[in-house]
């Protein structure tokens, strides 16, 4: 039954299509006899206005140069973009999914930046089983809680660079340490990252600071940290509130006496901005400049080349998006219905990405060297690895 | 909390205050005293902040540069860009109903983010503070505090006294006044009422971009940075009264004060903090602690 509707609908839109188009009939008709040779359908939901908008532009530039280096196919079919700006609002969220999965028909959601979206696409995800990558958003519960085997994610968990950073000031000694960051989902659960690694080896967490979201009034909350006196600061901040903070804490003079660190996203795409206030800051995250890894060089060629543009760590995970769906429809011959098969091959695969060659785990996230980095002349440069191979500890998650 | 510690969170309170009341008094004129409800005013200031860098570098060219003489061309740009937008859309919306005034600036938000974006980019960008005033000065133990947030500070003070005294006692303070109580008549008297508003909007705008130029070096610049004043801009003119100078300021700096301090004793709060100042005062005083007039 389900079958025949989808060979019904698929026949319905290429009829329309064809209609459309003026395409011969004979094409149309070819399509609906063999669906697994239709375009395949990408629905893009990224932000494409307000805050987050460079962030989806980028991920959108990976995902699209790893399909045209494949020749604008993946297993045979041609990729067909359907393109929703979600604007980085969970209000619409839900709506906007349901677009494209009800209206659309996509084959496969990719999406987003945003946490709080991308939770809402998880559930549309997970109850209409459609596939789903998601590219950036770093909410735990993604591949926690609402872990499905339909559901992957090509980036990172915010507990991953925290805890890595927890480790690395554990091992350096330093034993009392403020945290400071936004009052939301991203914020919490890297300081709860940051803190689990710290604690377990031996610091102690002496302030936890936080601000609403996306207040950026730190002045106070830089004159408690004086008053406070830590070894160290560990903080998540992102986007135009990293800026400032970096700017503020450097003005307030607390850059030299308490050194401050952070999860890697206080300093990428930032440092233009930042200017001298970053010099020298440690940061930890799955990506990094001036990485030894082959893949990453000839990315960095093929995608100046195609976009002029530099890439960033956004435009890598749109890359390994579409890597993970490459090799899920090879497995499956581009029928992306057989979903035990697909995530199968998914899960044993190795992912040959430009930060470096990951697995993904049970839940579906990547496992992944987390990179130490520091800022040197406007780049965030890798001096070594933080913590090899990191697995989410995927809390929540029944698979 | 130490007595340093204390005076020095005073200290980031009228700071923070004064900074308030620089965003929030263009709205006063716009909002407060001629009754439209500007939820373009977020964006006013976002176009001040991206003005002090995109203009930089021309200026730079043209006049040989300088915050101060960008600052001064992009106040000039801002008066003529306020006439403008008076006259082809402003001024269909003094007898309009809330909803139309509400409809159409939010409209002018999303047009002005998207010109923002096809003009500048999504990137985030930061502004030079002006050499004179890039030092800081030793504040207790380990702290400094920037030289250019005191600056901002007096910028603010004076400003704020100078709009107090335009209007309390200058001729022209005495027709926006009685403009925004009684057009008609005021208009029966031979005075050019659309004029005055023109004046009156464009002041407005300038003044909001004039804040979001002096904010830009602290603040950084960003897309999206109008949205996050719009809303505390409204609880400082709703707090101070509407169409009131002096309660603007006196609102702005009660809620620099509940702002500062509530983040630090009362952290789990923050967030909120300031709207049940605002509730409480209204509760107290439905109109505002100073009513215009």
């Amino acid at each position: 039954m389900d079958k025949f509707r989808r060979t019904a609908l698929a026949l319905g839109a290429s009829l329309l299509a064809a209609g459309a188009l003026m395409a011969p009939m004979s094409a149309a008709h070819a399509q609906a006899t063999a669906p697994t040779n239709a375009k395949l359908k990408v629905g893009l939901m990224l932000p494409y206005t307000g805050t987050f908008a460079s962030l989806g532009n980028a991920i959108e530039n990976g995902f699209r140069l790893y399909v045209t280096e494949q020749g604008g196919k993946l297993s045979g079919r041609e990729v067909e973009f359907v393109k929703v700006d979600d604007e980085s609002d969970p209000s619409k969220a839900t709506d906007n999914v349901n677009k494209l999965v009800k209206r659309d028909n996509v084959d496969v959601l990719v999406g987003t930046v945003h946490s709080g979206v991308a939770m809402a696409m998880a559930k549309v995800a997970k109850e209409t089983n459609t596939l789903l990558i998601v590219p950036n958003a770093g909410a735990d519960a993604v591949t926690g809680a609402m872990c499905a085997p339909n559901i992957f994610r090509s980036s990172f968990s915010n507990w991953q660079p925290g805890y890595a950073m927890g480790e690395v000031l554990a091992k350096k000694g330093v034993k009392r340490v403020a945290t400071i960051t936004w009052k939301y989902a991203a914020g919490d659960e890297a300081v709860r990252g940051f803190k689990e690694a710290f604690e377990k080896g031996g610091g102690t967490v002496v302030k936890e600071l936080n601000l609403p979201f996306p207040n950026v009034e730190f002045q106070a909350l830089l004159t408690d940290i004086a008053a406070t006196k830590p070894d160290a600061v560990f903080t998540f901040f992102a986007g135009g509130g990293a800026v400032k903070f970096v700017k503020d804490y450097a003005a307030a003079g607390l850059k030299k006496s308490i050194p401050l660190y952070g999860s890697g996203f206080l300093t990428d795409g930032t440092l233009d901005a930042q200017g001298d206030a970053a010099e020298g800051l440690f940061t930890t995250l799955h990506y990094a400049d001036s990485l030894s890894v082959p893949k990453d060089k000839s990315f960095r060629l093929n995608y100046a080349k195609t976009f002029k543009l530099q890439p960033d760590v956004y435009a890598v995970q749109g890359y390994d998006a579409a890597q993970i769906l490459a090799i899920g429809l090879k497995a499956t011959n581009g029928d992306v219905s057989k979903k035990a098969e697909f995530a199968a091959a998914v899960e044993a695969a190795k992912i040959d990405s430009p930060r470096g060659a990951f697995t993904l785990s049970k839940a579906h996230n990547p496992v992944q060297d987390i990179y130490l980095r520091q800022v040197e002349a406007k780049e965030n440069k890798m001096v070594g690895i933080a913590t090899k191979a990191l697995n989410d500890p995927a809390r929540g998650c029944k698979m | 909390m130490d007595a340093s510690t204390f005076l020095i969170q005073c200290l980031n309170a009228v700071q923070y205050g004064l900074l308030l009341f620089l965003i929030a008094s263009g709205l006063t004129l716009i909002f407060g005293i001629m009754g439209v409800i500007n939820l373009a005013h977020g964006s006013f200031y976002m176009l001040g902040a991206y003005m002090a860098y995109a203009l930089a570098p021309l200026v730079a060219n043209t006049f040989g540069g300088g915050f101060f003489a960008t600052l001064l061309v992009g106040v000039g740009l801002a008066v003529l860009l306020g006439y403008v937008l008076e006259w082809a859309f402003f001024s269909f919306l003094y007898h309009r109903e809330h909803l139309q005034q509400v409809l159409m600036t939010y409209g002018l938000i999303l047009v002005f983010e998207e010109v923002r974006s096809l003009l500048v980019g999504d990137d985030v960008h930061s502004v030079e503070i002006p050499a004179g005033l890039s030092g800081s000065l030793p504040l207790g133990e380990m702290m400094t505090y920037p030289v250019y947030r005191l600056f901002i500070s007096g910028a603010c003070l004076l400003l704020a006294l100078g709009m107090y005294w335009v209007f309390k006692y200058t001729r022209l303070g005495m027709m926006i006044r009685a403009g925004s109580t009684n057009r008609e008549m005021v208009q029966s008297l031979g005075i050019d009422i659309q004029f005055l508003n023109r004046v009156v909007f464009a002041a407005g705008l300038a003044i909001a971009v004039f804040a979001g130029m002096l904010a830009a070096p602290v603040s950084s610049v960003y897309p999206g940075m109008g949205d996050t004043v719009l809303i505390i801009c409204f609880v400082v003119v709703v707090i101070g009264g509407i169409g009131s100078i002096r309660g603007a300021l006196m609102a702005a700096l009660l809620i620099g004060v509940v702002d500062t301090f509530g983040k630090v004793l009362l952290p789990q709060a923050a967030g909120v903090l300031v709207y049940v100042l605002m509730a409480l005062i209204l509760l107290w005083k439905p109109s505002g602690l100073f009513k215009a007039g």
